[in-house]
């Protein structure tokens, strides 16, 4: 290694900290609660042949490498030959993008004078997308809102005034979503910016010899971090509630000298209602359970992605194809990444932790006057809260907390100033987490109302109430979820239904699954864990 | 006599410096005393005294400023505590904020929250967003709690009511309650540690206050005592996180608030620099032995923020420690000291800390068993730190261990030289703070373009010119007294209070007279704490954080001064519009605008310092060469001088590649830079060259 290549590694420390510097813009402007809690965005610089040379570090492992797919498809539809400078591209489309149409992703290329050396991209969850409106109860991908093609926002400088107006006449909250959209863009515009800057203060032509250099040097630490996985074939199931039917995951992992294929074959077939998963969002917690398990340490890129592929017949309901309905694909998204790392967990038992709650319990819903005839605004909430997760090797499960997704919660006061709703409860729920040699993280209780002449219309989409997180190498299983009314009356913990004025939800979420045999707890454990109320 | 002493309590030093009635300043440093820790600042007040023919009556003040609540925190050292909630939200300190704060780590560990659940007690009571009562105080379940507290020993409560800053009612009901049964318990309400919106942070911080109340209190009480048996009957003043002064009783009430005041005096230290200068817009930098602290001064005034993080667990990871929400003066800091440990990761890649060799066994060239090479290996490797001239006493450097870590740890996993790998070092350490610096400016809506530098602390110098190539920067001062900055920092503070408090409201349904009430009450909050200090003529600044209704996060509009009319509407959406501007670039027509949380700072009126003009080299002094010192202009070892800067004077000039070595610091200088000292002693650097210089600077 020669003091050039220490120039390589700063230029690409530089690059990550310009996409940090993208993202928090980014985080900080955006309008739709699951940015700015949720970290649902990315930014990622590309190469010229589209290939991504390095990625921000936000929040959700859904972008993983949706975003490095993402890139490829704009250059394809535009076509080489009509990127210009001064161009701005974008689209919703679930199967070319993050895989449904709420991440909107704008790709900006970039010019070194006439020469083309790379893009700018950066998606974010926007508020609204038209149609339906956020849930999965459209029944093609029609009815889930407005599908912009792979197509030009901007030509050499010069806005699309007709999208504009498309969009504008076409989604709820036109001002956020547009303003979420020129942020994007901002964004993007930005990373080019500093990425000039830094192609004349290094004296670099352009990006190839870095991207060269990043490749190589991330090719050989994945290869280096998969050796150690005994190569074969690994296979897992896990049944999940699903919405209108239980789901059976099923994959069967390969792990070569290559890489690692998940393959999707034996999975229930696709639901009627928009759960159902575009194959490169099933790839994207796919990969992430492996990187996690397998090399944290490593960035994201096109090398670090490479070796990880999916397969599965279509009709199944992680390949999801035009037109089937996607919009919230991150509930059974999420179990995937319990599902692989279940497999991989007979090559590395002393690795991979029990199953989780997995899917976030979001508290989705439209308050409404109680009365009809009042003439009380409609306010729609959004909230997140996480389960118990599995049991580790070595260590408790997380009680409360979100796995995969890299959510946070929202506060109770800040929710209750701008909606007229009352969090009577969010409390941990005690005996919740499966008992094990390392117990799983407990779950919570939420007790929930409308207040100030308002009802609820609730979008409930609950899972683990049927099928709770499994434990692992003789660990129990964690608590299944419950939902019921508080006066005992029932509440499906799926599909639309009425929480009265008078009345409040009660949510109890599932805790994580434990992990080894309970009879090997220590006694210094049990007692910590009664005297603090975690199990009675 | 106008002497005056600041005295900055570290985790391992304790700096004393006093300022003599000509207004010059003399230092000393200490070992900070952890058993009984007001010794060692007694031993220093009294050792400087003596040293200056001070004698302690003829001290007119002493400000203090001390990490023991901090490490208190950091290392659980503080009382027996229990948290009185309201039902139903006994576990909000440890759910948190139900996220990772490192996304690939599956073996990650969560803070343990400041009081275990064992010790968290909920009493039905509940209130609206509105204050309004929607279930009473229950006064007899809030007498079984206090039986049980009273039965179980605890040293201090803490009680924290869901939307209590909206209405402290509930919270000093059970106040009363509790101290009719128990007179000495040291209770703290979340009204009044922290009137803002979240119950997490709210919640934590005065989890925190109560639970090093009984420890600072006795501390502060005792040490005053002491002063005062050593004839010293001046007035004793702490330094808080906002960077201002109160007195023993605020700070005795309030001790959350003295978290972080020592980085604050920094801060304060540098901002007074600034305005001597006339420096508008500083970037201030503070390295020491573990970390790297960048700061914001704009204006002469350090940016502040409302709540910050203690604690960190993990490699200074955002989320990984406990938030504390009371004003604070904002900086970012990093994992990147003199003491930070490099290694090389499985990508192949040189990485710097966050682990550091501490002072103990410290850096390999230390030669104290320090295996590890750091930050100040590499610059011994590079020539920029002389065995003969290194402050430290009782540490004599060895380049050989030095290198010998280096080239085992890093150059040879890397295939690559000694001399190869330290440049590594150097240039990836310095590359982490500039893209720290960056990433801080874009958080608070800055370009740090036409930004001066000021840099301060043992390591800084060491780098700051680097880092000003790097960012593009044209100025860079190094003032004297660098090491106990802080200290000196503590002098030039004002006395002053932020008072905060969450008050939500609307553009569109402006309630003036409810908005006027609040900012009356923080004023009037703000100003008896201030008066507690100091007659003098006080300003208030008052502000407020907004937002557009659907974001989370606010940006603060300045208030004019006065009462809100029914024109206070419309006047404040358009602050809201152009400081919106300011900060994204672009605003957004026809949203709804609200109004989060409300501040009044109120502090005394400081005299300006006498401005400073800029004194141009008046005689260029050559260094004589000494030795061969790594050059990051031309990226090669050149021969360099070596000056001693007390030897410069005002209006000397020195071309780099040169190292001017003091007894705290060292100054480097690459091929491109001129240093001039000023009147006042500090060192202006700047790039003498031509931008073709430039660029060869920037690699």
């Amino acid at each position: 290694m020669s003091a050039k290549e220490v120039h390589y590694q700063i230029m690409w420390n530089r690059l990550i900290s310009v996409l940090e510097e993208q993202a928090v813009t980014l985080v900080r402007t955006a309008f739709s609660t699951s940015v700015r809690e949720a970290g649902d965005l990315s930014a990622g610089v590309f190469d010229r042949q589209g290939r991504m040379v390095a990625q921000a570090v936000t929040g959700t492992p859904g972008h993983v490498n949706t975003m490095a797919a993402a890139v490829p498809h704009f250059i394809n539809d535009i076509g080489p030959e009509r990127i210009y400078p001064g161009d701005v591209y974008l689209t919703n489309d679930p199967w070319k993008g993050t895989g449904h149409l709420h991440d909107i992703t704008v790709c900006t290329p970039v010019f070194v004078g006439e020469d083309h050396i790379g893009f700018f991209a950066s998606t974010a969850h926007v508020v609204d997308v038209g149609g339906r409106g956020y849930g999965p109860d459209g029944t093609e991908v029609y009815e889930e809102g407005i599908r912009i093609p792979i197509m030009k926002w901007a030509e050499r400088g010069e806005l699309n005034h007709d999208l504009i107006n498309i969009l504008r006449n076409n989604v709820r909250e036109q001002d956020q979503v547009l303003g979420d959209i020129h942020g994007l863009a901002a964004s993007n515009e930005t990373g080019r910016r500093r990425l000039l800057d830094m192609l004349s203060e290094f004296e670099m032509p352009d990006i190839d010899d870095l991207a060269t250099f990043i490749f190589e040097r991330t090719r050989a630490a994945t290869m280096a971090a998969l050796e150690p996985v005994t190569k074969g074939v690994y296979r897992n199931e896990m049944t999940v509630d699903g919405y209108e039917k239980p789901v059976d995951l099923v994959v069967e992992l390969t792990v070569t000298d290559e890489g690692m294929n998940a393959d999707f074959t034996g999975t229930s077939p696709l639901s009627n209602f928009g759960i159902n998963v575009p194959i490169v969002y099933a790839q994207a917690y796919f990969t992430y359970g492996m990187l996690v398990a397998l090399a944290p340490e490593l960035p994201n890129n096109y090398a670090s992605l490479l070796p990880f592929t999916v397969s599965a017949p279509e009709g199944v309901i992680l390949n999801a194809q035009e037109p089937d309905p996607v919009s919230v694909r991150h509930v059974l998204g999420h179990f995937v990444t319990d599902l692989c790392l279940g497999a991989i967990a007979q090559a590395l038992p002393e690795v991979v932790p029990a199953e989780g709650a997995g899917a976030l319990w979001n508290f989705q819903a439209s308050a409404r006057a109680a009365d009809p005839e009042s003439l009380l605004a409609p306010v729609e909430m959004l909230m997140f809260n996480s389960g118990g997760t599995g049991a580790r090797p070595t260590l408790d499960g997380l009680t409360a907390t979100a796995f995969p997704s890299g959510v946070m919660t929202m506060s109770v006061e800040a929710t209750e100033q701008v909606g007229p709703i009352i969090i009577w409860r969010k409390e941990i729920r005690e005996n919740s987490g499966g008992d094990g040699q390392f117990r799983g993280g407990l779950g919570q209780i939420i007790e929930v109302g409308p207040t100030d002449g308002y009802q609820f219309e609730f979008s409930a989409m609950f899972d683990r109430v049927d099928n709770p997180a499994r434990g692992r190498s003789g660990g129990k299983d964690g608590a299944a979820g419950k939902v019921y009314l508080d006066d005992g009356s029932e509440f499906s913990p799926k599909g639309k239904q009425i929480v009265p004025a008078d009345r409040r939800l009660i949510l109890e979420l599932p805790g994580g699954g434990g992990f080894g045999d309970p009879a090997d707890r220590s006694d210094e454990a049990r007692a910590h864990d009664e005297a603090q109320g975690y199990v009675s | 006599m106008a002497v005056r002493i600041g005295a900055d309590v570290g985790g391992t030093f304790t700096d004393v410096v006093i300022e003599l009635d000509d207004g010059s300043f003399e230092s000393t440093k200490v070992l900070t005393t952890h058993g009984g820790p007001e010794e060692g600042i007694l031993l220093g007040i009294e050792r400087i005294a003596t040293e200056h023919g001070v004698a302690m009556a003829d001290v007119e003040q002493i400000i203090h400023g001390t990490t023991l609540a901090t490490n208190a925190l950091i290392e659980r050292r503080g009382a027996k505590t229990a948290l009185v909630t309201t039902e139903g939200f006994r576990d909000v300190i440890e759910t948190r904020t139900e996220g990772r704060f490192e996304q690939y780590d599956l073996n990650i560990v969560l803070p343990t929250p400041l009081i275990e659940r064992k010790d968290r007690f909920t009493i039905p009571e509940r209130l609206n967003a509105r204050g309004e009562v929607l279930v009473p105080f229950d006064t007899a379940a809030a007498a079984k709690v206090i039986d049980q507290i009273a039965e179980r020993g605890y040293e201090a409560v803490a009680v924290g009511f869901m939307h209590s800053y909206r209405n402290a009612d509930h919270e000093r009901q059970f106040r009363t309650m509790l101290l009719e049964r128990l007179p000495d318990m040291r209770v703290s309400i979340s009204a009044e540690v922290s009137p803002q919106m979240r119950e997490f942070e709210r919640f934590n911080t005065v989890c925190a206050n109560a639970y090093v109340q009984p420890l600072m209190a006795n501390y502060l009480f005792k040490l005053a005592e002491e002063l005062r048996d050593r004839g010293a009957d001046c007035p004793l003043y702490l330094i808080h996180s906002g960077g201002g002064l109160v007195s023993v009783e605020t700070a005795a009430a309030f001790p959350v608030r003295l978290v972080e005041s020592g980085p604050a005096g920094g801060a304060i230290f540098a901002a007074d620099l600034a305005a001597k200068y006339g420096r508008e817009r500083v970037l201030s930098y503070d390295m020491g032995g573990t970390t790297a602290k960048i700061a914001i001064i704009e204006d002469y005034t350090p940016e502040t923020a409302k709540t910050f993080e203690v604690a960190r667990t993990t490699r200074f990871k955002k989320g990984s420690g406990m938030p504390i929400s009371i004003p604070v003066i904002e900086m970012i800091e990093i994992g990147a000291g003199g003491g930070s440990i490099a290694s090389v990761d499985t990508l192949g890649q040189i990485r710097i800390g966050p682990h550091s060799a501490g002072s103990e066994p410290g850096p390999a060239a230390y030669d104290r068993g320090g295996l590890d090479p750091t930050v100040t290996d590499a610059n011994v490797a590079l020539g920029r730190l002389d065995p003969s001239t290194f402050g430290a006493k009782d540490i004599t450097l060895s380049p050989p261990k030095a290198a010998e870590a280096i080239t085992r740890a890093v150059g040879e996993p890397l295939k690559m030289d000694g001399h190869t790998a330290a440049v590594g070092i150097a240039e990836v350490v310095d590359e982490n703070m500039t893209n720290a610096a960056r990433v801080h400016a874009v958080e608070n809506g800055k370009d740090l373009a036409g930004f001066s530098m000021i840099a301060f602390g043992g390591g800084a110098p060491l780098h700051a010119s680097r880092l000003m190539d790097k960012l593009g920067l044209d100025e860079l001062f190094v003032p004297t007294g660098a090491g106990v900055g802080s200290a000196i920092g503590f002098l030039r503070a004002p006395f002053a209070y932020e008072a905060v408090r969450s008050f939500y409201t609307r553009i569109e349904d402006f309630d003036v007279a409810a908005v006027n009430d609040v900012l009356a009450d923080l004023t009037q909050e703000a100003e008896t704490f201030v008066r507690q200090g100091t007659d003098a003529e006080l300003i208030v600044e008052r502000q407020v954080s907004m937002r557009y209704k659907g974001q989370g996060w606010e940006i603060p509009v300045k208030l004019p001064a006065g009462d809100f009319d029914e024109f206070a509407a419309e006047s404040l959406g358009a602050s809201f519009t152009k400081a919106y501007e300011e900060f994204f670039g672009r605003a957004i027509d026809d949203l709804t605008i609200e109004t989060v949380s409300w501040a009044v700072r109120v502090a005394s009126v400081q005299e300006r310092p006498d401005q400073l003009e800029l004194t141009a080299a008046q005689n260029m002094i050559s260094a004589p060469s000494a030795r061969p010192i790594f050059d990051p202009v031309t990226q090669t070892m050149v021969d360099s001088g070596v000056l001693d800067r007390e030897s410069m004077s005002p209006g000397d000039g020195v071309e780099g590649p040169v190292v001017i070595v003091e007894s705290q610091t060292t100054t480097v200088l690459g091929s491109h830079h001129v240093a001039v000292m000023q009147s006042d002693g500090t060192l202006l650097v700047t790039r003498g060259g031509t931008s073709d210089n430039m660029k060869g600077a920037l690699l």
